[in-house]
């Protein structure tokens, strides 16, 4: 019987992660690492906790010969400072890039987010994947998912055996996530910026999970959005799930900027003001017909979710 | 018999037979009531009853050359802009709307600034209002939208009372659109809205101060005025040019269409007062 083939999964500790190996663990071996903790998967997984910038970090190459990568691992701007943030998921991507193509690995799969294109009154709906990407453009906290962008589509492009494909998904939501907006649907009261209510689109984390399998199982390396054709604005989003929106001044500009910063509510970052203004309508459209994916959760499936928790 | 509850709102707007229009929505509408673009079912049914009661109740317009716009596939509306607030295009919108032969639910291209307005911003990309941006207008027109644009921009809007009926210089982007997209260009003239907010200076440090690009001093009162609309024949160009310069003589020709539209409109408008007056003077005999 051929053996089966491995795949190295980063951010092993993630409810998306744990959703990925979990799916993938019955025709693959996995290898799961996470720089925050060692995570238990039960036992056909093999699990480490790892910084990708330490040498110790390439005897996992050494020791398993991968036959792709799955690089969902990520510091989130919420978590430690920016030099750390930049180090970890920069400079450690790089690192990875280096070692996938020092080893041999056919394929890589690298979990981005939506957050790179920047929220602005200019932004018109349903943004390609050729839209230039503005983060950083608006908050220095977002530098490092826009250079991780860059770095991977850098890779992308002049190591096609890496075979690399980019995803960027719109909110993920459902249980276990815990990004800020899908936090914010959780809890019993959430910040609104008063007098904007931006439009929104929301993936169930299950089908986010379906996008990543068949990304790395179909291989066809890209960049790609992924998010459903339903829109929701964020206010009713809030609504739906059962929270009550607490307004918050939204002129001036600064007088919010402050209101955040002195009240370090993690739920309402200073650096996502404006995507609680502004809209990021992504058109996900390449995606479904390149890989023939549709999301199987709706939004009232989300929203049913999150109700059920208050 | 039960005693029907009626809002405020229902009283003031009526409980008219708006349905049957909102079915003409080309977009795939989400669950929660949006499309891409913001525009929510559920507000914009309020805004075609408000819009009805502006047409018929404040402005009572007349619409002519409903045939020329098509009843289905791509078209853009353009028309000349006027009376500081954005009543004009809400007014093109409900005539192409209450079509009895095609209900056609348009959208209409706004300033860019419009949507850091709070409030404002998210009220207008609710009724249907889209930021001027040539990927969100060839992203529709693929649809098979219609789109109300404004060449003129806040110049034709917010000029001043003196500059009354005089076109403002158009922006290039619809033609290039039009050409691109391979879409029918319907002129449209809108007469009787310069009349209703009248602006006497544009005072532009304030405009500074508050970031806007105008900031008009108006007497605080709409005037009433009876508005009249012109659809003209749909025009067609081909894409065929080869550099910017190329493309101004077009720009003129829309602009002439609608220029002889409204002299059409203002001597129907003209022979209106004109009519009112008479009618007016032989009751005080």
């Amino acid at each position: 019987m051929e053996p089966k083939k491995k795949i190295l999964v980063t951010g092993a500790a993630g409810a998306l992660a744990k959703k990925v190996i979990e799916q993938l663990k019955i025709e693959y071996k996995i290898v799961a690492v996470d720089f925050r903790t060692k995570v238990d998967l039960g036992i056909p997984v093999e699990s480490y906790k790892i910084d990708f910038n330490k040498r110790i970090f390439e005897d996992i190459f050494r020791e398993h010969q991968f036959d792709g990568i799955i690089h969902l691992g990520r510091i989130s701007a919420q978590e430690l400072n920016r030099f750390t943030r930049y180090n970890a998921n920069v400079i450690g991507t790089r690192k990875l890039f280096d070692l996938a193509r020092k080893y041999n690995v056919p394929k890589v799969v690298v979990l981005s987010t939506y957050f790179v294109y920047g929220a602005s009154a200019y932004n018109p709906s349903l943004l390609d994947e050729l839209t230039p990407l503005k983060a950083s453009e608006l908050t220095m906290d977002l530098v490092d998912s826009v250079e991780l962008e860059n770095l991977s589509t850098i890779y992308l492009y002049k190591h096609p055996e890496l075979n690399i494909t980019i995803l960027r998904p719109c909110n993920i939501a459902g249980p276990g996530v815990r990004n800020t907006f899908s936090k914010l649907l959780s809890e019993k009261r959430a910040p609104v910026l008063w007098g904007f209510s931006p439009l929104m689109q929301f993936i169930h984390i299950d089908d986010m999970r379906d996008a990543i399998c068949l990304a790395f199982e179909k291989n066809k390396p890209g960049i790609y959005n992924i998010a459903p054709s339903d829109y929701i604005g964020f206010q009713d989003a809030i609504k739906a799930a059962g929270s009550n929106p607490i307004p918050i001044p939204s002129i001036p500009p600064q007088l919010t900027e402050a209101i955040s910063k002195f009240l370090k509510w993690k739920s309402f970052p200073s650096y996502l003001i404006n995507y609680f203004k502004y809209p990021v309508i992504l058109d996900g459209s390449l995606f479904e017909k390149t890989f023939g994916f549709k999301p199987k959760k709706s939004l009232k499936d989300i929203f049913t979710y999150y109700r059920s928790l208050k | 018999m039960a005693k029907e509850n009626k809002s405020l709102i229902d009283k003031i707007l009526g409980n008219n037979s708006i349905d049957e229009y909102i079915k003409a929505f080309p977009n795939s509408i989400g669950s929660h009531g949006f499309d891409p673009w913001g525009l929510n079912v559920k507000n914009f049914r309020n805004n075609v009853r408000f819009a009805k009661y502006l047409y018929d109740k404040i402005y009572k317009v007349e619409a002519f050359g409903l045939d020329n716009i098509p009843k289905e596939g791509r078209c853009l509306v353009i028309s000349n802009h006027s009376g500081q607030l954005p009543f004009d295009g809400m007014l093109v919108g409900y005539a192409m709307l209450s079509n009895p032969d095609a209900p056609r639910a348009p959208k209409a291209m706004i300033e860019r600034f419009l949507p850091s307005v709070p409030f404002i911003g998210n009220w207008l990309s609710s009724v249907g209002a889209v930021i001027g941006d040539p990927v969100n207008c060839t992203k529709m027109l693929n649809n098979e939208e219609a789109i109300i644009v404004f060449p003129e921009g806040v110049r034709g809007s917010n000029k001043l009372y003196k500059h009354r009926y005089q076109l403002q210089r158009f922006g290039n982007g619809f033609m290039h659109l039009a050409m691109k997209t391979n879409t029918p260009i319907i002129p449209v003239s809108v007469v009787g809205m310069e009349e209703t907010i009248r602006s006497y200076a544009d005072i532009k440090p304030l405009a500074k101060i508050l970031g806007m690009p105008v900031a008009p001093l108006v007497i605080p009162y709409i005037f009433p005025s009876k508005v009249y609309i012109h659809f003209g024949k749909p025009l067609y160009f081909d894409n065929d040019v080869y550099k910017e310069s190329d493309v101004l003589p077009r720009v003129e020709q829309v602009k002439d269409a609608i220029k002889n539209l409204m002299a059409e409109g203002k001597e129907m408008r003209d022979a209106y007062y004109a009519e009112r007056k008479q009618k007016k003077s032989n009751i005080k005999k």
